[in-house]
């Protein structure tokens, strides 16, 4: 258990290394999310409580997904390129003759990573949209505690389908096409172009229930106190039953590529 | 023999410059510009499916933004007080000439790493202008994708709309594309003149060429007035789709500006270039290797 706490807080201090970086990232972030509150504005001008959101609401909705693209790494990015190349390159070998839990070791340092960036990338753009913008800031402590969960749940969602895509490199041996298929799925079902409660019919049942919704659309509802009581532990259980079940995937994954790594080294 | 003995000598004079400026300098960029993409484009062929793949991945990621506006138009009927397809002209007029741009200058935001990691060095003993090499480096033939993208939206704009076409309005329109290019292309050398200063800043350069694509995808009227101003007498983006678009669509200006500024593209995009370039070579004068 120390061990993976060393793994998350040396995942911490390596992003936290790149200071010119972090203040060039929160300087895209809060770009866009200038542009995107403008265009929600416009949007919310013509349709007031559009999607079950007032206007206030809808423009947090934009900061919040600033605030937790790198965190919940909507878009991808992180680990999982290291590990593809140590895949390509045969290095996970080494990693799997150390006595860890190669999954456990990789989630361990997402977490740090996560970590650095919900503080790094999350809090100074989030403050600046508040500065320009009327925000609906949760008023009581217990909020911001049950987001706080909600995002770290969030960040494990998207950890263990990165772990997938970067296990597929096994067998696709090149890592970029799965890469690509899962930051267009993050990009548009994660509910950072537009919440996913606009979307229509069927695809919003869809997208609702797929797991890129546990990375912005859910921790944002709970930050608007959209999920209360029963409700929130429903959207908890949600999260927590895509990290499971993800996890639990990733790992079946990994004991089959293990064999194949043992075949192909004898 | 004496005279060849003078003009080895008048050449270790002038410098190595003397002995390879045999062209002008700009058309020698140029030259080595199109080999180097030579060279990208034959390597990129050599993995056809994988081009096939990207450039449908590349299409696609660009095509998410659409499809957004898309559902907000399933809420609404204007945006802006402007239609879909109103919106559908600007949205592809700014892509088209973001992709272009893109496709020709999109590698130069690595130049921050090439800074950082001293592969920039190799570059500089080569006899060859730095910027010609930068913006070719791994040419991503991938990106026509994103072009595609903004030119079947601007396709589906064209036939929707119900514009009395006058030839100056016809003519609007290539116009726009270029001189969006041209724009987008000074933005892109002025990011990587930045990075000589700050390594590792490539977001900052995403946010204006990125950003400022997302921006001209809305009407003006969409943002607060001060962002309108800044972004047609600071970083002129304006002039690449809102002021021509808004001719050929006959609406009013923001700002209040007058007719004739829908004209002028091609005097900004020109004007954006010397600036650019000016400060490509006091970043590039400025650049000190990491030794590594």
């Amino acid at each position: 258990m120390r061990l993976y706490a060393v793994v998350a807080a040396g995942g911490f201090r390596r992003y936290a290394t790149y200071r010119i970086a972090t203040a060039a990232g929160v300087f895209t972030n809060t770009v866009f999310g200038f542009i995107m509150a403008y265009t929600y504005e416009a949007l919310w001008d013509e349709r007031p409580q559009l999607g079950g959101y007032d206007m206030s609401q809808a423009l947090t909705y934009v900061w919040l997904g600033q605030a937790l693209l790198m965190t919940c790494a909507m878009m991808g990015g992180g680990f999982e390129d290291e590990l593809i190349e140590r895949i390509r390159t045969g290095d996970v070998a080494v990693d799997l003759y150390r006595p860890i839990d190669l999954q456990l070791w990789w989630l361990a340092g997402d977490l740090g990573r996560a970590a650095f960036h919900l503080l790094g990338r999350g809090i100074v753009p989030m403050v600046l949209g508040s500065l320009a913008f009327e925000l609906a800031l949760p008023t009581s402590a217990g909020l911001w505690l049950a987001f706080l969960v909600s995002v770290s749940l969030g960040v494990v969602v998207s950890f263990a389908i990165r772990y997938l895509v970067a296990l597929s490199a096994f067998w696709l041996m090149d890592g970029a096409g799965a890469a690509q298929i899962a930051f267009l799925a993050g990009l548009f079902f994660s509910g950072l172009l537009l919440p996913l409660n606009l979307f229509p019919g069927l695809l919003g049942e869809v997208a609702r229930a797929l797991p890129w919704s546990a990375l912005l659309q859910v921790p944002a509802d709970v930050f608007l106190g959209k999920h209360t009581g029963w409700g929130l532990v429903r959207a908890y259980g949600f999260q927590a039953g895509w990290a499971l079940a993800l996890l639990l995937a990733g790992r079946m994954l990994q004991s089959v590529a293990t064999r194949r790594v043992v075949v192909q080294g004898g | 023999m004496a005279e060849a003995v003078d003009t080895v000598d008048a050449a270790v004079a002038e410098g190595p410059s003397a002995v390879f400026a045999a062209r002008p300098r700009a058309a020698e960029g140029v030259r080595a510009y199109g080999l180097i993409v030579a060279m990208w484009l034959r390597s990129t062929m050599a993995y056809r499916a994988s081009f096939v793949m990207t450039t449908i991945g590349n299409f696609a990621a660009t095509a998410f933004d659409f499809v957004a506006i898309m559902l907000m138009f399933s809420h609404v009927d204007v945006l802006g007080g402007y239609t879909l397809p109103e919106i559908a002209l600007l949205y592809g007029a700014a892509g088209t000439a973001f992709g272009l741009a893109d496709l020709l200058m999109g590698s130069m935001d690595r130049l921050g790493r090439r800074v950082r990691d001293g592969t920039l060095d190799t570059l500089l003993v080569r006899p060859v202008p730095v910027l010609a090499q930068v913006a070719a480096d791994r040419f991503a033939l991938r990106r026509l994708g994103r072009i595609t993208q903004g030119l079947l939206v601007l396709g589906y704009a064209l036939v929707t709309l119900d514009i009395e076409w006058t030839v100056l309005k016809v003519a609007m329109v290539p116009l726009m594309l270029l001189s969006g290019a041209a724009i987008f292309c000074a933005v892109f050398v002025a990011g990587a003149a930045f990075q000589f200063f700050a390594q590792d800043a490539s977001e900052v350069q995403n946010s204006f060429t990125y950003g400022g694509n997302t921006l001209l995808q809305y009407p003006p009227t969409v943002f607060a007035k001060d962002l309108v101003r800044g972004v047609t007498f600071v970083v002129p983006l304006a002039f690449v789709n809102w002021l021509p678009a808004l001719y050929v669509l006959g609406r009013d200006y923001p700002l209040g500006l007058p007719q004739w500024v829908a004209f002028l593209p091609p005097v900004v995009a020109g004007l954006c270039w010397v600036a650019a370039g000016l400060g490509w070579r006091a970043g590039l004068r400025a650049y000190r290797s990491t030794g590594s």
